[in-house]
């Protein structure tokens, strides 16, 4: 029965979404720990290699990685269970954080414990954008399209959706013609 | 129909967000402002809390904005709507593994999302910031550049800046000890 090969899939994938914390990086010895130590789904090359897709192709690096592992497994009934399963825990988690902390919202010293943390997620976010700014700005053209793209966002009220696009284009525009010179 | 609405915003979010759960920060961002379903600063919040618990970042986010949206519906439509795309794109990704991987178009395409997703993380943060440490409605009415800027959250977030890249022991340790941390501040000195 398909339930009975789904089941433990989207368990496994729940695991690994509880064990998670931050970003999609924080999950990958708990993947190398469950899926391929624990289980053998897959091997540690096949891990490294749907993990470095998971971070080029759009979405969440979790979600990618489990829909990958799911998909190997038992198709696409499987991609999706694993992916139903990684996102789980949050959903209830998070539910109740949400919850909870609407009610309390007004409390002060709710509020003066998020004017604290707020300032702190600046800091996360400026460290995150060093990190990958050290990764993706690799040459004059990414620095080009770095801060075109920085500017107009900074001073326009466009969507994201656009400036992806645009620089995928660029990208093409850019590497193909080089390489042709070349 | 909000729920319509919502499902297709974050479906949107997950189709365009390169780069894992820091990189749906500027998306959510666009949606509070054009749609008025919350604030900057309440979207500050949810990324703190997002960072704090259990679970990808990206996922508690869409979680956390789908509940302030809609309830427990709506929290289960938004992280619905997020990972319906990544499941599709996989899939088709998969089938064509080796293909995609050395496909010069994809790789080129990818050389030019890459700098333009870390650009626009970075101008979302830099609206964080200033959401967070200057004040120009205290700056408008004294004229006084002492009161443009919050001291107190500069000096934070000096701090936070220094042990988190400068101190070696404390460099590495989980971000969720300087959340934690801040929040114990924040309560201290009335942020």
């Amino acid at each position: 029965m398909r339930f009975r090969q789904l089941f433990p899939l989207f368990l496994t994938f729940a695991k690994v979404g509880v064990m998670t914390f931050g970003g999609g990086y924080a999950m990958l010895p708990i993947l190398q720990r469950e899926i391929v130590e624990n289980k053998g789904w897959a091997t540690e090359e096949e891990l490294t290699d749907y993990f470095a897709i998971g971070q080029c192709t759009p979405g969440i690096i979790a979600v990618n990685t489990a829909t990958f592992v799911g998909q190997k497994l038992y198709g696409t009934a499987g991609g999706i269970a694993a992916t139903l399963g990684v996102v789980f825990p949050s959903m209830v988690i998070i539910t109740i954080i949400a919850a909870v902390l609407r009610n309390f919202a007004e409390v002060p010293a709710v509020k003066h414990a998020f004017g604290g943390i707020r300032v702190c997620v600046c800091v996360l976010i400026l460290n995150a954008v060093v990190k990958l700014w050290k990764k993706t700005v690799v040459d004059l053209p990414s620095l080009l399209i770095f801060l075109g793209v920085l500017a107009l966002a900074l001073f326009t009220g466009l969507s994201p959706v656009l400036y992806v696009v645009i620089a995928a284009a660029l990208g093409i525009l850019i590497k193909l013609r080089g390489g042709k010179r070349a | 129909m909000i729920y319509l609405q919502l499902y297709w915003e974050f479906f949107k979010t997950g189709l365009f967000a390169v780069g894992g759960g820091m990189a749906t920060l500027p998306f959510l961002k666009e949606i509070g402002t054009r749609t008025g379903w919350y604030t900057a600063a309440m979207l500050a919040d949810m990324l703190a809390v997002s960072e704090s618990t259990p679970g990808p970042m990206g996922i508690n986010m869409a979680t956390y904005v789908g509940y302030t949206v809609g309830g427990v519906p709506g929290s289960v439509i938004a992280t619905l709507g997020e990972v319906t795309p990544s499941i599709i794109v996989i899939l088709i990704v998969a089938a064509f593994l080796k293909a995609f991987r050395s496909n010069r178009y994809v790789e080129a395409g990818f050389y030019g999302i890459r700098p333009a997703s870390t650009a626009l993380i970075a101008s979302a943060g830099i609206g964080v910031v200033l959401l967070c440490l200057v004040d120009l409605e205290a700056w408008r009415e004294t004229g006084s550049l002492a009161a443009l800027l919050n001291w107190k959250g500069l000096l934070l977030f000096a701090a936070v800046w220094a042990l988190t890249n400068v101190v070696k022991p404390t460099a590495k340790l989980h971000p969720i000890l300087f959340i934690a941390a801040s929040a114990v501040i924040g309560i201290v000195f009335g942020f």
